[in-house]
């Protein structure tokens, strides 16, 4: 029972993580009808933008929480910045293309992004600085859960909360909503279109890149090629919620991270990463809009 | 009478090229070459499904994967021993044979294959295809490189190099004028009337459902004849040649070529098989400017190099007496 | 149309850049390597291409880059991580860049698919550390300078049996690596005769982050102590988990434990950890002092993992018979350098130096002192390392 507790733990850390990438994934689904491959990559740019971050600011010699607070913001608000610069060059041009265009596009970007990481950061995985000194913390039962585990855990539920107000209580989620409804519709009400989908990129990347601090936080090795695997389980992620559905990616997320160590730890860990594919493929052949999603007939 | 003379022709020309190429060019130009082969088979297979029929498949490689290690076993285990025992057959023949057995082999595995993997395409649409599709090559890589009767991780050598330049470009030149003929048929126009408009098409009463899982099972299957090229040429197969970066040089190809268009996909699996021969001397480089030329691309020009257009050889693909497109 | 512009551009710099690499017809001795410089895999090609570098560093300072009166060239080539990519390197170095003899590849399933490439070609391979046995059974003009997976399996078996006194032990595998699935294979096979007992076999795959549903499922076996014979990119992440889940008994690992960041990665998780590897950065031979000061400089103080010790070695061990080749049979030396790929004289001429090559006995190496055998891979003593106080420390030699 132990065990399976522990397992449980373990599975809700990781679908923490995946909700926080899933997230990025379903708004820009939702607003743009566009899976961004790229999204794992700047995941993984949130990571090595923490590692320097800790350097610059010297928060894995003497761990305190303020510090590593500056390290996740700092990550945050760059790879914000990099997901405008993504989509105001790379995405906005083929917004009228056909999908496949913007698919392979996106696809393009998520290797510029891959292989760009090998030249900079070179391609030796790094080792993330511990900013927040480890303690195990037991649960009773058998159960230990490091503080490292609860803050992922915790950081990830407060962005989403936060996300959460924004867009249902603030005059720019409400036009995001709008956005992703009807993009003729929104831009007719006054909003500007164009302004609305950046700022979305900007909010996806941010939380991407605060998974990418937090991932690097409990496992600490970061490499270029880190975001290949979680971006592609985090997007099943988003479908088993439904896509383009703020709660959904948050519940996919978590069944999805569950699911994986489950099966890990029960079944066969070679099996893994084949299990995101299996799940999806279920999902996609029971329930194609997901768990919150609405079946949406297609109007001729 | 034409028609006939024209295929006679090609495989004269086949056989010829076959004898001569081996001996005049640089072993790695040839080397090149023959893999230029097998990436046009790959890309027009695929611009059936993508193409053709405008279903988003981004899980090739795994149907590659499928071809490849099916005809690898069938020639270790029946085709070798089939080769020894013709031995009053000149070797290439026999060799021929036995590589004709495997590709068969590797194909139709691929194209049951594609069935599964077109079964869903019948419920799902755009990108939603696309991720199950990239899903399934996954899959069948993890399977490959968990069963060890077929190396998994360590890989499978000792292939028998039977695919010489008369296969690889024989199945070059059945494959295109296969996709060639589809085109021009009914079947071919079911297919781009689907791509163009799914509804309308079931509304005028196009089995949609039929021929999108057609499309498949024929990208498949070639793409699975491609892979058994492959995998005798190489002489070698892991599991690792046929991840999603595999899946993406071949939709890469059929993007660049122009999704649709036959001759498109074709100069651009010569042109992308070239590049990263070309760009040797900036080796460091060379992915950071495919993903920048793939992106450019896009941007500047989605269509491709042909948009949907072909070069019309009018013999290959008119039928007799047929009257001329209207302009 | 600028599109198809570009296109031509293309066609014609690469029509260019052909015939520049088939022009040059000097007299110079050409070797070469490939390895994985891009992609997944990029770290071993880079150690490789490092350890070539520094031997053809030496050779610059000491000779003017000349052996037996002629330059030496080295020519590097990309294969992505991949098999296909490997091969058509190979057939590029060797009949484009006319190369007289290749190093690489470091991992099994590239040196396969570069191999019959080689031999078909009568072009002596090293392989720096391809561990699969059936690399060097391609055929003879394929050779390594490593020991094979199963010399290592069977020494880690030994150690721990012998002199750590262990009879109960867990394994956790890496099952998308030959390498981790091979050493697995053998370290079985030899404990089960020492009288020992694997007690759980587990696997993860090269990549995964979280190892703790394995880690779970060994603890609940009560190991005396657990063999990861992996990468230490997973070593590392494995060991802190371990100790987190409170897992106390000794860890095992393989020389794909070695690298300068196992440490920073693992930190004092490792500690009373054992691996087994190619040489000792502590041990005083000069030699091996002398390469890890000079790696040290190029590379701002970083420490070369043994790919690049292993590949220094290759080409030292090549310069060596080239030597050699010049001093006891100048005509043939000549010969290997005048002429080209694919003709008669060059075929004789490089069996030559893999004849020379093969009689590799007693080389003193940074990574220990080979002799290749009559299977043409090297034999050569293993190093048993212990990680004590956060220090890699030498522990024990154990001879084939």
């Amino acid at each position: 029972m132990s065990e399976f507790l522990q397992q449980l733990v373990n599975g809700i850390t990781w679908g923490s993580v995946y909700a926080l990438i899933a997230l990025g994934y379903t708004m820009v689904y939702g607003i743009l009808r566009l899976i961004n491959f790229a999204h794992g990559d700047v995941y993984m740019l949130g990571a090595f933008i923490g590692l320097y971050a800790s350097r610059w600011f010297r928060a894995g010699e003497n761990p305190n929480p303020f510090k590593a607070l500056l390290v996740l913001l700092t990550s945050m608000v760059l790879s914000a910045l990099i997901g405008m610069i993504i989509e105001r060059l790379a995405y906005k041009p083929v917004r009228k293309s056909p999908r496949l265009s913007a698919l392979i596009t996106a696809i393009g970007v998520s290797l510029l992004l891959e292989n760009g990481g090998v030249l900079l950061f070179g391609a030796s995985p790094r080792f993330f600085p511990q900013i927040v000194a480890q303690e195990n913390i037991p649960l009773g039962l058998g159960v230990t859960i490091s503080n490292q585990q609860l803050i992922v855990i915790a950081v990830s539920f407060a962005l989403m909360v936060a996300l959460r107000w924004l867009v249902l209580h603030t005059k720019v989620g409400k036009a995001m909503q709008a956005v992703s409804h009807n993009h003729m519709a929104a831009a007719l009400m006054g909003i500007s279109v164009d302004r609305i989908i950046t700022f979305t990129f900007m909010v996806g990347s941010a939380l991407a890149a605060a998974a990418g601090v937090l991932v690097a936080l409990q496992t600490p090795k970061i490499e270029p090629y880190m975001g290949i695997l979680p971006g592609l389980k985090a997007f099943v992620a988003a479908v088993l919620g439904g896509i383009g559905n703020i709660p959904g990616a948050v519940v996919g997320g978590l069944i999805m991270g569950i699911a994986e160590v489950m099966v890990t730890g029960y079944l066969s860990p070679t099996y893994r990463d084949a299990i995101a594919f299996v799940l999806l493929i279920v999902i996609l052949l029971v329930r194609p809009a997901g768990i919150f999603g609405k079946a949406v007939a297609e109007k001729v | 009478m034409k028609r006939f003379a024209a295929l006679v022709f090609i495989l004269l020309a086949l056989v010829a090229l076959n004898v001569l190429l081996p001996r005049v060019t640089n072993p790695y130009h040839f080397q090149v070459l023959m893999l230029i082969g097998i990436n046009i088979v790959l890309a027009v297979s695929l611009n059936l499904v993508n193409g053709f029929t405008g279903q988003f498949s981004i899980g090739h490689a795994g149907f590659m994967a499928v071809g490849a290690y099916t005809s690898a076993m069938f020639t270790l285990k029946l085709g070798q021993p089939l080769v020894a025992s013709l031995s009053l057959l000149p070797e290439p023949v026999a060799q021929g044979l036995a590589l004709l057995l495997a590709l068969m082999a590797g194909g139709l595995v691929a194209a049951g294959a594609g069935w599964l993997v077109g079964l869903p395409s019948l419920r799902l649409r755009g990108d939603y295809l696309a991720i199950v599709t990239l899903g399934f090559g996954e899959i069948i890589r993890v399977l490959l490189l968990n069963i060890e009767a077929i190396g998994g991780a360590r890989g499978l050598p000792g292939i028998p190099a039977y695919a010489n330049f008369f296969w690889v470009y024989g199945s070059v030149v059945v494959v295109i004028v296969l996709s060639g003929r589809l085109a021009h048929s009914t079947h071919g126009r079911a297919l781009f009337a689907i791509r163009d408009d799914e509804v309308a098409a079931e509304a005028l009463g196009v089995d949609t459902t039929r021929y999108k899982v057609l499309a498949f099972v024929l990208g498949a299957f070639f793409a699975g004849v491609a892979g058994g090229l492959f995998a005798h040429f190489l002489s070698y197969l892991n599991p690792s040649s046929f991840t999603f970066l595999k899946s993406i040089e071949v939709i890469a190809m059929v993007v660049l070529g122009g999704m649709g268009s036959i001759t498109g996909s074709v100069l651009a699996a010569i042109v992308l098989t070239l590049l990263p021969e070309v760009l040797r001397p900036v080796k460091d480089f060379r992915m950071v400017i495919y993903s920048l030329m793939l992106i450019i691309l896009m941007i500047t020009r989605p269509q491709g190099l042909m948009g949907t257009r072909e070069l019309s050889l009018g013999w290959l693909f008119r039928r007799g007496g047929a009257a001329k497109e209207p302009a | 149309m600028k599109l198809r512009h570009g296109l031509l551009f293309t066609a014609a710099l690469g029509a260019v850049l052909f015939a520049a690499g088939c022009a040059g017809s000097k007299d110079e001795l050409v070797i070469g390597e490939y390895g994985s410089l891009t992609g997944g895999d990029a770290t071993f090609g880079l150690s490789t291409k490092l350890g070539v570098e520094v031997a053809m560093a030496e050779l610059l300072t000491s000779k003017q880059g000349k052996i037996g009166g002629l330059p030496v060239r080295v020519v590097v080539e990309d294969d992505q991580g991949q098999a296909a990519e490997a091969a058509t390197a190979v057939q590029k170095l060797i009949n484009q860049d006319n190369v007289i003899a290749v190093i690489g590849e470091v991992a099994s399933s590239r040196s396969l698919a570069a191999a019959p490439i080689c031999q078909s070609n009568a072009v002596p391979m090293i392989s720096p550390s391809s561990t699969n046995p059936k690399v060097t059974q391609v055929g003879d003009f394929i050779f390594r300078m490593c020991f094979l997976d199963d010399f290592q399996g069977r020494s880690v078996a030994q150690f721990a049996t012998q002199n750590l006194g262990l009879k109960r032990i867990a394994i956790l595998k890496d099952v998308k690596s030959d390498y981790s699935v091979g050493l697995t294979e053998y370290f079985s096979a030899a404990l089960k005769e020492m009288g020992g007992t694997v007690v759980v076999e587990q696997a993860y795959t090269a990549g995964d982050q979280d190892f703790s549903a394995q880690l779970t499922a060994i603890k609940a076996k009560n190991p005396e102590a657990i063999y990861i014979p992996g990468y230490y990119t997973e070593a590392g992440l494995i060991g802190r988990k371990a100790r987190e889940l409170g897992i106390n008994v000794p860890l095992l690992g393989s020389d794909g434990w070695e690298s300068a960041q196992l440490l920073e990665i693992g930190g004092d998780a490792l500690n009373g950890a054992y691996y087994t590897n190619h040489w000792a950065l502590d041990m005083p031979e000069p030699k091996l002092q002398a390469f890890l000061k000079t790696v040290r400089e190029k590379t701002s103080g970083t420490d070369p993992d043994a790919i690049a010790g292993l590949a220094y070695d290759a080409a030292n061990v090549l310069f060596g018979c080239l030597e050699k080749l010049a001093a006891d049979d100048p005509a043939t030396f000549k010969a290997l350098a005048s002429s080209k790929a694919g003709t008669p004289e060059r075929k004789t001429a490089t069996t030559k130096l893999r004849d020379l090559i093969a009689q590799t006995k007693d080389y003193a190496g940074v990574t220990g002192t080979i002799t290749l055998d009559a299977n043409r891979n090297a034999s050569k003593p293993l190093v048993v390392l212990e990680i004590k106080g956060g220090k890699k420390v030498f522990n024990t030699s154990i001879n084939p």
